[in-house]
């Protein structure tokens, strides 16, 4: 019996938040990331929805795995992540209504999110309950990361707050300043998260392509 | 001079491999080949080398700025005293639009400039000369109240994202002067659109005439009138156009002045006059296809005069021509010039939130002109092997 945080376990915990992350080395859930991040508190409690989905529903593939038929796998990894969703959407729906408003469909469009199919049918399929639970938790971690990098300076450059309290003080806009209204529009989330990756690359030797 | 060759070549081995500063030997050689002509000799390969170099190329579209540059200057004061209801001489008129201009073309330069320094001096290669004309270029098109701040950042975002993200001059897909002002329309859209920003002085609105009105011509024809007015409210023919004595960007307004930089730049052959042609071709043939199904009055605004207004002849001469961003192949000029004028009318007519189509239609084509080239390129390798084959 290994330890619960052996070097391997712990692996799958760090890889997916640099040398492997989901969103700006594997390019997955680039579609929600695009959509949320105008502001920090919904891309936050979005971080949140996707962490629990993808931790539990990796539980339950790998609790599966030995009982699933090959052909009908995608389905039942399909129920499964439904399931999930609809259970955070319902909870979203009770304590934090107006985040969930803000959210609107992409608290539903999780389940096409490719990071949770990908981990499922690449990892949980294979892999014990322990080592999976903590690789949903380690790419929902990176998933998350980046997400909240990227609402932060959207929201501080678009709008001048940070988690919707005012940051930039009244007398820059006196004397001329202006919130960046491009940083709002969808195009300059990609701009921000290429910049992201173009940083990333530069700091990581590792993900530097042979060419 | 020789004083100043004699004290570059002082203090060049430090910047040297081996040198004190050869951190520093990017920017020493940017100033040393700006100050005198490179004495490097081709060692190898071809050693037949045009006299056109890059430096010579942009300076020559420089000078072919100059009297959009100059008119607009004179624009900007004229349409100033107009607002405060003064008619000084010419002079005066001139010096109040230098004055206001002149901080945006430092603004523009300096910080460009500066961004491609840091970048040539990080990526260890030597300064090229790209944004010399990109530094013209910006502060051409945007309005002449514009903030000096917003100048900046925008040059900033389209020096970085724009031009050294894809390595550098020669290798960017989108104009850089015109991703700085589709940042700034879209970053700051009450600075760079309506009806107040075009005329200094008019934000502030101090000492305004009564019921003067800034509003552009486009702006006045997307609210459907049919009869265009300047400020004081005499009326805008297709002369006024023509000669550009009307609120617009800096260099935009007086197609005669775009025209005369055009002549320059054909004759020199450094723009293509293909590209020139087919995007008053396209934007022809789109008004006069609006003109024949006219709903409105804005869709019936005679097809000449779309020629004429807004940025379209600035943007047919200065943008759609830039050799890096545009198509290669002879054949792809046509279709490219061609959509672009096409696009243009098309943005400008049928979605009034963008009475700037010109810009929008060139950056699309931007994008599309490596697949113009992939295809002009497929369909003569085609032709030749179907001869080929005939032959065999």
């Amino acid at each position: 019996m290994e330890p619960l945080f052996s070097t391997k376990n712990l692996k799958l915990l760090k890889e997916p938040l640099n040398d492997n992350n989901p969103i700006t080395v594997q390019v997955l859930g680039i579609c929600s990331a695009l959509a949320i991040t105008v502001q920090l508190k919904p891309s936050i409690v979005m971080a949140l929805s996707v962490l629990v989905v993808l931790a539990i529903s990796n539980v339950v593939i790998s609790l599966l795995r030995k009982m699933i038929p090959p052909r009908i796998r995608i389905i039942v990894q399909l129920v499964v992540i439904a399931a999930m969703v609809i259970l955070v959407d319902e909870v979203l729906q009770a304590y934090a209504y107006d985040v969930s408003k803000q959210l609107s469909v992409f608290v539903g469009l999780i389940i096409t999110n490719c990071i949770i199919m990908g981990r499922l049918e690449a990892f949980a399929m294979a892999n014990k309950p322990w080592p999976a639970f903590l690789d949903g938790i380690g790419n929902a971690a990176g998933y998350g990361v980046i997400l909240i990098i990227v609402a932060f300076f959207r929201e501080l450059l678009g709008s001048g707050t940070i988690y919707g309290l005012q940051v930039i003080p009244d007398s820059f806009y006196e004397a001329g300043y202006a919130n960046n209204g491009l940083m709002i529009l969808p195009p300059m989330a990609l701009v921000v998260v290429g910049l992201i990756i173009w940083i990333q690359r530069g700091k990581n030797q590792k993900l530097i392509e042979e060419n | 001079m020789k004083i100043l060759r004699n004290y570059i070549d002082k203090i060049k081995p430090k910047f040297e491999k081996g040198g004190k500063y050869h951190m520093f030997f990017s920017t020493f050689e940017a100033f040393e080949t700006f100050l005198f002509v490179p004495d490097t000799v081709t060692k190898t390969g071809s050693h037949i080398r045009d006299n056109m170099d890059m430096k010579r190329t942009m300076a020559i579209v420089v000078v072919a700025t100059i009297p959009a540059l100059l008119f607009g200057m004179w624009n900007t004061g004229y349409q100033h005293f107009l607002s405060i209801g003064e008619s000084p001489e010419f002079w005066a008129t001139f010096f109040f639009g230098f004055l206001k201009v002149l901080p945006i073309i430092v603004v523009a330069y300096v910080v460009g400039l500066g961004v491609e320094f840091i970048f040539a001096q990080m990526r260890g290669h030597e300064v090229n000369e790209g944004f010399l004309v990109s530094g013209m270029l910006i502060p051409l098109i945007v309005p002449a109240d514009v903030p000096l701040w917003m100048v900046a950042v925008a040059t900033i975002f389209a020096v970085v994202i724009g031009k050294e993200v894809f390595g550098g001059t020669g290798m960017n897909i989108l104009n850089p002067a015109l991703t700085t002002r589709a940042f700034l329309f879209f970053a700051y859209p009450t600075m760079m659109s309506g009806d107040k920003v075009w005329i200094p002085g008019l934000l502030k609105g101090e000492g305004i005439v009564d019921g003067f009105s800034g509003a552009t011509v486009l702006g006045q024809a997307a609210q459907n009138v049919s009869e265009f007015t300047n400020g004081v409210g005499e009326k805008i023919g297709g002369w006024e156009m023509f000669f550009g004595n009307i609120p617009g960007s800096i260099g935009e307004t007086s197609t005669l002045a775009i025209l005369l930089g055009a002549v320059i730049l054909i004759y020199t052959g450094v723009a293509s006059w293909k590209i020139m042609f087919s995007v008053f071709a396209g934007g022809a043939v789109m008004g006069l296809i609006l003109n024949a199904f006219a709903v409105n009055e804005f869709m019936a605004l005679p097809y000449w005069q779309h020629l004429l207004l807004g940025g379209f002849a600035f943007g047919a001469v200065f943008m759609a021509t830039d050799p890096v961003s545009g198509t290669q192949t002879e054949k792809g000029k046509w279709i490219y010039g061609f959509l672009i004028g096409f696009l243009a009318i098309l943005i400008r007519v049928l979605n009034p939130a963008y009475p700037e189509g010109v810009m929008l239609a060139i950056l699309l084509m931007n994008v599309f002109a490596p697949l113009i080239d992939h295809y002009v390129i497929e369909g003569n390798v085609r032709r030749r092997m179907k001869r080929m084959k005939l032959t065999a």
